[in-house]
């Protein structure tokens, strides 16, 4: 039994134009001690998702899910007090904006401690030792001293290491991390990497690492689960993700890494993602995608086997070359 | 911090120099003067008038008139009433209690139910809860103060008999003053029933006082509530799984008081301008009803001394309300 199980979920928001779908039909899985992925750009829907198991999406929006199954309890049932009983303790949460994501009034030891005290009814002096260790653990020197900050009075890398720290501490069995370090400067964004992939090799807790960087994939998940307006896309492990992507999308996104580039002007995927008043009707890639064809712009895409990464593609790539296309050298799309 | 507290300190003399000033000169534009109100239509000759006026210095220039007040003020005399003859320090100390008791009383009422008002309406953004809070305090901060007071009076005191029409007690009952607050001093006298007449006396004027201030505390905490409770450290709060009440009324909250606390302290002029209009209505002996009675009798160094004293009280409580924001808000605290 998987630690969260997502089958089918579909989060709506209401807006003044109507309904709006962010997340359309995302099936994930996260085992126990594994570290899952999450990539997509900017309204990919991939932090709504997150943010619907752990249950703190605004009214305005509507879950529904065929399963959505945390440590094998059903989390569409719970009562909220009893959803708040798992929140914060089994399952953590740490956010991308670590300057903003700490409350300016309370000091860094309050905020670690009220987690302790709330969850696990721990006393004074016992928060305490417990906050002391968590700070150590995420690498805040002085850490004494610290518990009595204010977040102003910390730099970005140490207020999401207390962001971290607060995560950690009533020992959660899943981390969500959403972009952990896109606000940081890039020599630390590689520290607090660094910092949360040990904590969890140590901790064996799962950890869903929801990014845009693919570097960052790269470097610390294990599998990955490929986001694009709304839809999972194409799920695989890292490496064959990068050696063999199914999906064109996948294989646009991968083009476009620095890295990979050969010619003179970066490669980049021409278009942007549809927003809510211009879905196309069958494949959302459709109008980005160099292999797209009528059938693309009518029919909507199946689900492939694993063998395609769960594509969602009618001409799934294998080495680049779409299987049963018309033309499988696709046409130039221009940027 | 210490030179912050010095910096606001020298401030006020400008502001005090200003008050000075311009109740100086408004009360001069006002037709007639001391002597003439005092004789009344009876009339007088224009010797004795001249002879008047030349006792009182009111036939020098004004602008010698006005450098000669600052010096007497510079040596801590406020002067003394023309009317009564009563140094205007010493009545001010016997009446500003009354008026201290029911500004605070007033203050209390607007806060508490302010606050909370306030929180409700952003919690309940949108639903009827919040429209008929928010109507109310836009109906409570556009009453005026006379009209309002009338109102509670012909309901509840003459309609329904609950709450007497003025004063501050009950005439049956006489104890020597203690520290000036009614509540107090009838509290720990032995006559009976003196606590619950001065409790009944006291609640018409609090929320005629109150309203004002309590509409103002309710909208600024809505709005300020409104704004927090999208900030991503509420988020955070809510990550941690702690409850509605915790998220609400310390997360959100702590942080929402800081533009409150900075509306309360702005409400306490407001509150001293109100008091004048409330202790008339109510005919409550503190020093808004002392001063409207020193304009009519154009009692010059009543109104100059009086209005100089509660622009002092007003200043002293903005700058405790600056110091309260810093204990609030650990950012400044902490700034240099």
């Amino acid at each position: 039994m998987p630690l969260l199980e997502i089958n089918d979920l579909t989060v709506d928001f209401k807006t003044s134009g109507g309904q709006f779908r962010a997340v359309d039909g995302v099936s994930l899985t996260v085992d126990r001690g594994e570290i899952l992925a999450v990539v997509g750009e900017s309204g990919s829907g991939k932090s709504v998702a997150m943010l619907a198991v752990m249950g703190l999406l605004p009214w305005t929006a509507t879950v529904s899910a065929k399963t959505l199954a945390f440590d094998g309890r059903d989390l569409l049932t719970l009562t909220p007090r009893e959803r708040r009983k798992l929140v914060g303790k089994d399952m953590a949460m740490i956010f991308q904006e670590p300057m903003s994501s700490l409350n300016p009034c309370f000091t860094v030891g309050y905020q670690i401690g009220e987690s302790l005290k709330v969850h696990l009814g721990l006393s004074k002096s016992e928060r305490r030792k417990r906050s002391i260790e968590l700070l150590e653990a995420v690498g805040i020197p002085d850490p004494e001293r610290r518990l009595s900050a204010f977040p102003h009075q910390l730099s970005g890398g140490m207020s999401q290491r207390v962001m971290i720290a607060i995560a950690l501490a009533c020992r959660p069995k899943l981390i969500i991390a959403d972009e952990p370090t896109t606000a940081l400067d890039v020599t630390i964004q590689a520290q607090i990497l660094e910092l949360l992939v040990s904590l969890q090799r140590e901790t064996g807790t799962g950890l869903v690492l929801i990014t845009h960087d693919m570097g960052v994939v790269a470097e610390t998940a294990e599998r990955v689960s490929v986001h694009y307006a709304g839809q999972k896309i194409e799920e695989q492990p890292v490496a064959p993700l990068f050696a063999d992507p199914h999906h064109p999308y996948t294989a646009a996104l991968l083009a476009a890494l620095p890295e990979r580039a050969t010619g003179k002007h970066l490669p980049s995927i021409p278009g942007v993602v549809p927003g809510q008043f211009d879905r196309p009707p069958a494949c959302l890639f459709e109008p980005r995608c160099r292999f797209a064809t009528d059938r693309c712009r009518t029919k909507v895409p199946p689900r492939q086997g694993a063998i395609a990464g769960f594509a969602l593609c009618h001409y799934p790539l294998t080495h680049g070359r779409p299987i049963g296309h018309p033309h499988p050298e696709g046409r130039e799309v221009a940027a | 911090m210490f030179s912050f507290i010095i910096r606001r300190v020298l401030l006020v003399i400008p502001t005090f120099l200003a008050i000075a000033f311009l109740t100086f000169v408004a009360i001069r534009l006002v037709p007639g003067d001391p002597v003439e109100a005092r004789t009344g239509e009876r009339g007088i000759s224009p010797e004795r008038l001249a002879h008047f006026r030349h006792e009182l210095g009111l036939d020098q220039p004004v602008w010698k008139q006005f450098l000669d007040y600052l010096w007497q003020i510079a040596h801590g005399d406020f002067g003394t009433s023309i009317s009564t003859q009563t140094p205007i320090l010493t009545e001010f100390t016997t009446l500003f209690p009354a008026t201290l008791e029911l500004a605070i009383c007033a203050m209390l009422f607007a806060t508490i139910l302010g606050i909370p008002a306030g929180v409700i309406a952003a919690t309940r953004r949108g639903t009827y809860i919040d429209y008929t809070l928010m109507g109310a305090a836009l109906t409570g901060f556009s009453m005026p103060i006379f009209w309002w007071g009338l109102l509670l009076i012909l309901f509840f005191s003459v309609d329904l008999g609950w709450t007497p029409v003025s004063g501050r007690i009950d005439l049956l009952y006489y104890f020597e003053p203690v520290t000036g607050f009614m509540l107090i001093d009838s509290w720990l006298s032995s006559e009976e029933g003196a606590f619950a007449s001065a409790v009944s006396h006291l609640i018409l004027p609090t929320i005629v006082l109150g309203t004002i201030p309590l509409a103002t505390i309710a909208r600024m905490t809505r709005s300020a509530m409104l704004e927090i409770l999208g900030e991503d450290y509420v988020r955070t709060a809510r990550a941690k799984g702690l409850s509605p009440f915790r998220v609400v009324g310390i997360h959100a909250l702590r942080n929402a008081l800081i533009p409150v606390v900075t509306v309360i302290g702005l409400q306490v002029g407001a509150l001293m301008a109100g008091a004048v209009l409330t202790e008339y209505i109510f005919s409550w002996p503190g020093i808004g009803s002392w001063l409207i009675e020193s304009i009519q009798r154009r009692d010059y160094p009543v109104l100059q001394g009086g209005i100089l004293l509660v622009s002092g009280i007003v200043i002293v409580i903005n700058i405790l309300v600056d110091l309260l924001y810093g204990v609030l808000n650990p950012r400044i605290r902490h700034a240099r």
